[in-house]
């Protein structure tokens, strides 16, 4: 059972909390790979996703997730909605609240935004990606690949590389890691990396091989690549060619280091091409286990929920 | 009326003294021991302090047009809760007060203000830096001073023409400094805080550019230039030097600078933003420092009032500012006197003598002959601020629930009993 009604953060998680979602995935997982993939976990439950922003492996493994375990499951799809006619943030989740949700499950560009509306519903809010603050069902997802790759988190080394000043991901994957008892390293040029980054527990590079050496786990990072017009980096060839992740550098972590993604990729530009296959890289296992996860996490927050009055 | 306060103890800035006051017609009449008037109501001030009535030069009151958020009225209710007996409006309202029509409209509803409003100018016409506002004939319609606040003049060049021009009519200008460029979209100060909240971070650099600019526009003109709500310790050293090197420029910060930092925005704490965001720790210790050793002139509250929609919102949507009143002296009090060994006559230099000056209006003293503005504190008995109970009609507090050691509980303006015993009248 999670200590709290919703999943905001991994800042707010224990350790305990941590490997309780991860066990749970492990069994999560075996319904994914069955031939009749149904369970009773969430029946007569309703999980809503509200995306405000683009998505699609985190958008429909919330969805998969909730229907492999039995739920109602919608989506809003926020162009077509009332939020296009201008209705709040507090206001739509609200509705949306109302018609019996249990869990809604929350993107949105700007940090804090589900947390604003944890306060303000009934139902439980899950964070799927807050602007620049957190990810936590990514982090949870790459610690369950992690785990499932590597054994124990305790003790290993991970490093990412990318951008880290706009990435929620390296936020809650450096939280969850540090309570975990990983190190982790995060490497990327010196216009996009965060303030004072250390304090989150991190040794921060600018020099990527640096940053890779000796890694259990190399981690890439989308670059968004209207950042290049923002003039945060000359070219996206330069980009590539100083703070690629590519077969040469590679090499230097550990001789069995796996490389992630949280995806989407762009080919060629933080990772070669020729990494994004299943024999380099663990980016399609990822995928796979974020339906796991998000299985677990549902499941542990729908018992926070009984019978409600409306 | 004729009021006769017993037993008080008068705190100037120049000196301490315990006596009676006597007020009558507006004035205070005679100071003295043992007073005794056949017609005067007695207020007991035995058990607590007067002082002149505090000078707020930088607050919003929302009006014209938006007055769902305060109106001259509820601010000027407000003010008085606080000490305030005299205020300076800032000029962003709806329309902009860059005109004789709207200063005039103002004036007119200042009136039945429970304290006295002074209305500043806007430098340029709509706020947009572009063209001088008519500050001459606003000049004549009363305006005490010019800024284009909540939004800095951009232009170089504008804000020299604008220190050339309101200097012909010895208006203070009033810079709001933030370099939009170094903003850059920010909602927070740039800092460890804002990595670990995910917001973007706005720099200390987007302040201090700009008041090092216009410390230098200024010393080239030879003409004064005055800085409003400074927050960081860059900003306190670029003054205090130009004041060594004699450049005309004095300044103000707020009590939410010397009071608060940056972590106060954690959970995404919208009633924390403001502009320019709260810093940190070494900011709020060298702005103490400032205001101790004279760098730092005086203490504006920055009043800014927002419905609760414009901030129970994402933290990156919801306006800048908090309601600051009510709170001001008991901030003053706890963070300065108590926690920094700041006597109460240098409060009254920095939150009424000084700004009266400032503004050219006669309060800043109480002494014989002077008009009877006056407030009485308690300094005593601990009190608990309920944004709840404030008589601004916003809430938007980052204090509410807080436990202060001081209360502005008695206001006298020109003579007018208008808050007593706590209680707003009217």
């Amino acid at each position: 059972m999670l200590k709290n009604k919703d999943l905001l953060g991994i800042k707010e998680l224990s350790s305990e909390e941590i490997t309780e979602i991860l066990d749970h995935a492990v069994i999560m997982k075996e319904i994914i790979q069955k031939n009749n993939k149904k369970a009773p976990h969430l029946q007569g439950k309703t999980v809503i996703t509200l995306f405000y922003e683009n998505s699609t492996r985190t958008r429909l493994s919330f969805e998969l997730a909730s229907k492999y375990l039995g739920a109602n499951a919608a989506n809003v799809a926020v162009g077509t909605s009332s939020v296009a006619k201008g209705e709040s943030l507090i206001d739509t989740a609200r509705t949306i609240d109302v018609m019996g949700t249990d869990i809604l499950c929350i993107r949105h560009s700007s940090a804090g935004a589900p947390h604003l509306v944890a306060r303000n519903v009934e139902a439980s809010v899950i964070n799927a990606g807050d602007g620049m603050n957190e990810h936590p069902t990514q982090a949870l997802l790459d610690a369950f690949t992690m785990r499932e790759k590597k054994g124990e988190l305790g003790n290993l080394k991970v490093a990412i590389v990318g951008d880290i000043l706009h990435s929620r991901v390296v936020r809650s994957n450096a939280y969850l890691l540090n309570k975990m008892g990983a190190e982790v390293t995060v490497a990327g040029p010196s216009t996009l990396m965060p303030p004072e980054i250390e304090k989150l527990g991190v040794k921060a590079y600018t020099d990527v091989e640096k940053a890779i050496k000796g890694a259990d786990v190399v981690m890439g990072l989308r670059i968004q690549l209207e950042r290049q017009k923002k003039g945060l980096f000359p070219s996206i060839d330069e980009y590539s060619d100083i703070f690629g992740v590519n077969e040469e550098r590679l090499k230097l972590a550990k001789e069995d280091a796996i490389l992630m993604h949280p995806g989407p990729v762009n080919r060629g530009v933080e990772i070669s091409s020729s990494l994004y296959h299943p024999d380099k890289s663990v980016i399609d296992e990822q995928v796979t286990n974020g339906v796991a996860v998000r299985m677990a996490i549902l499941y542990l927050l729908s018992k926070h929920h009984g019978e409600r009055s409306l | 009326m004729e009021y006769l306060i017993k037993n008080t103890v008068i705190y100037n800035s120049d000196k301490t003294v315990k006596a009676d006051i006597y007020i009558k017609d507006g004035k205070i009449e005679k100071i003295g021991e043992n007073l005794s008037y056949e017609n005067a109501t007695v207020v007991d001030g035995s058990k607590k302090i007067a002082l002149p009535g505090l000078c707020d030069i930088h607050c919003h009151l929302r009006d014209p047009g938006y007055e769902y958020k305060e109106d001259i009225i509820s601010g000027a209710k407000s003010a008085a809760a606080g000490g305030f007996t005299s205020i300076v409006a800032m000029p962003n309202t709806k329309p902009v007060a860059d005109n004789k029509a709207v200063i005039d409209y103002i004036n007119n509803k200042a009136k039945n203000a429970c304290v006295n409003v002074y209305q500043a100018g806007a430098i340029t016409k709509g706020l947009e830096g572009k063209e001088l506002a008519e500050i001459g004939e606003m000049k004549k319609s009363g305006i005490v001073a010019v800024t284009d606040d909540g939004k800095p003049v951009s232009d170089g060049s504008m804000m020299k023409k604008a220190l050339l021009y309101a200097g012909m009519f010895d208006l203070p200008v009033i810079a709001h400094e933030e370099d939009m460029s170094l903003v850059d979209g920010g909602s927070m100060n740039e800092g460890y805080m804002s990595t670990y909240l995910g917001l973007r971070g706005i720099s200390k650099a987007a302040e201090e550019v700009m008041v090092s600019r216009d410390i230098i526009i200024a010393k080239s003109l030879s003409e004064k230039v005055h800085i409003t709500h400074i927050s960081t310790k860059g900003s306190v050293e670029l003054i205090r030097q130009a004041k060594k090197d004699g450049v005309k420029v004095t300044c103000d910060t707020c009590p939410h600078y010397f009071s608060l930092d940056e972590t106060a925005c954690d959970g995404f704490n919208t009633n924390a933003k403001m502009n320019p965001p709260l810093r940190t720790n070494e900011d709020v210790e060298a702005i103490i420092e400032g205001l101790r050793d004279g760098t730092i002139d005086m203490i504006a509250t920055d009043h800014a009032p927002h419905h609760e929609d414009e901030k129970n919102c994402e933290f990156d949507k919801a306006l800048n500012g908090i309601i600051g009143f009510e709170t001001a002296f008991a901030l003053a009090y706890d963070y300065l006197v108590t926690k920094n060994g700041f006597s109460l006559n240098k409060i009254v230099e920095l939150m009424s003598r000084n700004p009266s000056d400032f503004i050219k209006i006669e309060g800043g003293e109480i002494a014989e002959g002077k008009v009877a503005d006056l407030i009485l504190a308690d300094v005593e008995n601990k009190w608990t601020y309920e944004a709840e109970k404030s008589v601004s009609k916003s809430k938007n507090t980052p204090y509410n629930k807080f436990t202060f050691g001081a209360r502005v509980t008695d206001v006298f303006v020109k003579g007018n009993y208008i808050v007593e015993n706590c209680n707003v009248k009217g």
